[in-house]
């Protein structure tokens, strides 16, 4: 391995501030430069170190970009049909529920060819988390029109940009399922900057601990960026991603267990 | 819990047997005319007797894909559909049998193609033995002829899943989904607590993580693995082949069938002895793997053979294959959910292969 | 008053150029360099190590986690 550092005097022991988690392997990522997938992994896998989870997890990997996700965190995987991994989910949760169960997915894996899957996995409350990592197109295929692709937004299949009235709106799948008693925790971050990246894994540990409760399923959007689908440099594109994804996919709790507490029936003793 | 004699339709049998087989989990979706499993199951909430999960999934598609990662996860997983339904679920099948997971699937054949009817039929023969899924894989395929082997084929049935590694299919029709019928149950078994060494469970200290997956874009590799697949499936096809004859040490004439139609041969044979015609009678019960060579066997010695089945003639094909011309083989059917009658297939048998 | 001082770690093989650590650094540590690693890109490096404050922005940031960051009070 080569490297290059800093003043080589603080480099020491004592001194580490950072280092990548061993529960990430040393493969190289798959991923085209830049892209959120790699933050994203690293994010969970940190969660999954902290936590002391390793022993006790088991993910359902999708179809696209991040389908090769089992060589890149060292926990037991499952590989998924495409849109199918809440169904997966659902199957290993209930047949081993002391265990944590997530899925990772993309747009068009959770959106398109796996609405179904998500919105019944959501609506039973399964105890699992979803991740759903959201950049409005599909990279793996070679950069075709996702369901959360943007008005306007040109890709191999909508080369003239999105046309709303042929090919309809982009789809809120976190919104939709938000909407749902069987989701306990909703939520929507990015990865794009550092202080994005904390929240993210804030807000995923949130996650990550809540199914300990068993009060439903928790859902994390990760609004990320695809430079080699849009046609930009990575840096470009988080720029893109900030000032066009970003207003359409605003960031923050969509549901917080807080609001699923208060209570839902009128006491019995009240007239109506 | 003992074992026990009960009167039940054949569905109620494959439901009740799961939850004593100590089946882990059962997720399904209604169509006719199977829904009597799911619907058995949650009446029968077996997850207070076992623990057993049944869940009703959205679409069978997902319910193929539950039992893809229970499997995952090294449990004894089943799901059961209707041929439609079956369509629906041979991506997941493709992905079981790929990802080598063994669970049990039971097709309870009605009319089809498309909506077809809801009456029953054996038109999913090529579906079940021949493919479905994509990719280079069979599954193993038990064909029942009554509401007991309905309830003996689900521990048999994830006995050699589990033996294999491979899913295993019930091919059952609607008659037998739907008759009723005296049936021994065996004994409550308890859920394994085994966890087998490739399943997903988390991973710990001692070992490496468990993959489940079906992918390999090693050319090399994946061909390697098709070979592995290629092998297992001879060693299928040398152990466990099963198939009932019935009078047919003498037989100059034979009949092929399976399932309701052979138990409709069967009296045929009767029918057929009574006016001085020496019939037989072999009954496959592992379509895949076939009884090829005892069907060879007996053509030796016979001067025709009708292959009977409730489809426009599907299992005629390998039946000829076995036979491999040596007589005549030909094809008797009735479709659009219609049973054909003992004295029709007889009539058949001497129009067709006695010649008048 | 102590300073905090930091220094980083880049593994030049893994990084792939993307920039997005570079436009991280709060205080204008990192810059691409002129030469590419065995894989062609240009890597990461700290151009100017003295002004590194061990933030980790650039470690927390890079979707490969090729930075390790070190930091100590001077």
């Amino acid at each position: 391995m080569t490297e290059v550092t800093g003043i080589k005097e603080i480099i020491r022991n004592e001194n580490l501030a950072y280092k990548r988690t061993s529960i990430m392997t040393d493969n190289t990522l798959s991923y085209c430069p830049g892209c959120g997938h790699g933050t994203v992994h690293r994010i969970l896998a940190e969660i999954i170190e902290e936590e002391g989870l390793q022993s006790e997890t088991i993910g359902v990997s999708p179809v696209g970009c991040s389908v090769l996700l089992y060589n890149f965190i060292d926990i037991d995987w499952q590989e998924a049909a495409h849109g199918r991994a809440p169904a997966v989910a659902t199957a290993i949760k209930r047949l081993l529920p002391e265990k944590f169960v997530f899925t990772y997915q993309g747009d068009g894996d959770l959106a398109a060819i796996g609405t179904a899957e998500t919105i019944h996995a959501c609506n039973r409350g399964e105890n699992i988390l979803i991740i759903f990592i959201n950049n409005g197109i599909y990279g793996m295929t070679g950069g075709q029109m996702a369901p959360t692709t943007l008005p306007g937004m040109k890709s191999s299949t909508s080369p003239y940009g999105r046309d709303i009235r042929t090919m309809g709106n982009p789809l809120k799948m976190t919104d939709l399922v938000a909407t749902l008693p069987g989701t306990y925790y909703v939520t929507r971050q990015s990865v794009h900057t550092p202080v994005n990246v904390r929240k993210a894994k804030k807000a995923m540990r949130k996650a990550v601990q809540y199914q300990k409760l068993n009060n439903g399923t928790c859902f994390i959007e990760i609004v990320s960026n695809c430079p080699s689908g849009w046609k930009m440099t990575p840096v470009q594109s988080n720029k893109w991603m900030e000032e066009n994804m970003l207003p359409y996919y605003p960031l923050g709790d969509l549901k917080t267990p807080e609001e699923n507490q208060k209570p839902q029936t009128k006491n019995p003793d009240e007239n109506d | 819990m003992e074992k026990e004699l009960r009167l039940m339709k054949g569905n109620e049998a494959v439901a009740e047997a799961a939850i004593r087989a100590g089946a882990d989990g059962y997720f399904g979706y209604p169509i006719t005319p199977q829904s009597e499993i799911l619907e058995y199951l949650m009446d029968a909430r077996p997850f207070e007797r076992t623990g057993m999960v049944v869940l009703q999934a959205e679409s069978e598609v997902a319910a193929i894909n539950m039992v893809y990662g229970g499997a995952g996860c090294g449990k004894k997983v089943m799901t059961s559909s209707s041929s439609p339904g079956i369509s629906l679920k041979q991506e997941g099948i493709s992905y079981i049998a790929g990802a080598e997971l063994p669970c049990l699937i039971v097709n309870v054949v009605r009319g089809g193609p498309g909506l077809g009817t809801i009456q029953p039929a054996q038109s999913d023969y090529f579906q079940a033995v021949k493919g479905g899924g994509h990719g280079d894989y069979h599954l193993i395929v038990l064909a029942p002829a009554s509401v007991q082997e309905m309830a003996d084929f689900v521990e048999l049935g994830f006995d050699l899943a589990f033996k294999y590694r491979n899913p295993v299919m019930i091919l059952s029709d609607g008659a037998i989904g739907q008759m009723m019928e005296k049936v021994w149950l065996g004994p409550q078994k308890e859920r394994s607590k085994s966890v087998p060494e490739w399943a997903v469970t988390g991973k710990s200290q001692t070992r490496e993580r468990n993959i489940i997956t079906s992918l390999d874009l090693d050319p090399n590799a994946q061909e390697e693995f098709i070979r592995k697949l290629v092998a297992k499936y001879e060693k299928i096809r040398e152990t466990e082949i099963r198939y009932e004859e019935f009078q047919c040490e003498d037989a100059e004439y034979l009949f092929v069938a399976y399932g309701t139609s052979a138990r409709v041969c069967q009296k045929s044979v009767q029918l057929a002895r009574e006016k001085g015609i020496k019939a037989g009678l072999l009954r496959p019960i592992t379509l895949f793997p076939f009884p090829s060579d005892r069907i060879k066997e007996i053509a030796r010695r016979v001067k025709g053979i009708l292959s009977v089945e409730m489809s426009a003639g599907q299992m005629v094909e390998d039946v000829r294959l076995a036979v491999c011309g040596q007589v005549t083989v030909k094809h008797f059917g009735r479709m659009g959910g219609i049973i054909p009658t003992p004295d029709e297939v007889l009539e058949n048998l001497k129009s067709e292969i006695l010649g008048g | 008053m102590a300073k905090i001082r930091g220094s980083i770690v880049v593994n030049i093989d893994r990084c792939k150029g993307c920039e997005v650590c570079m436009v991280s650094c709060p205080t204008g540590t990192i810059a691409m360099a002129k030469e590419v690693n065995c894989k062609g890109y240009n890597y990461a490096y700290p151009a100017h190590p003295e002004l590194c404050i061990g933030c980790a922005s650039c470690a927390i940031v890079c979707p490969d986690g090729v930075i390790t960051v070190y930091k100590t009070k001077i």
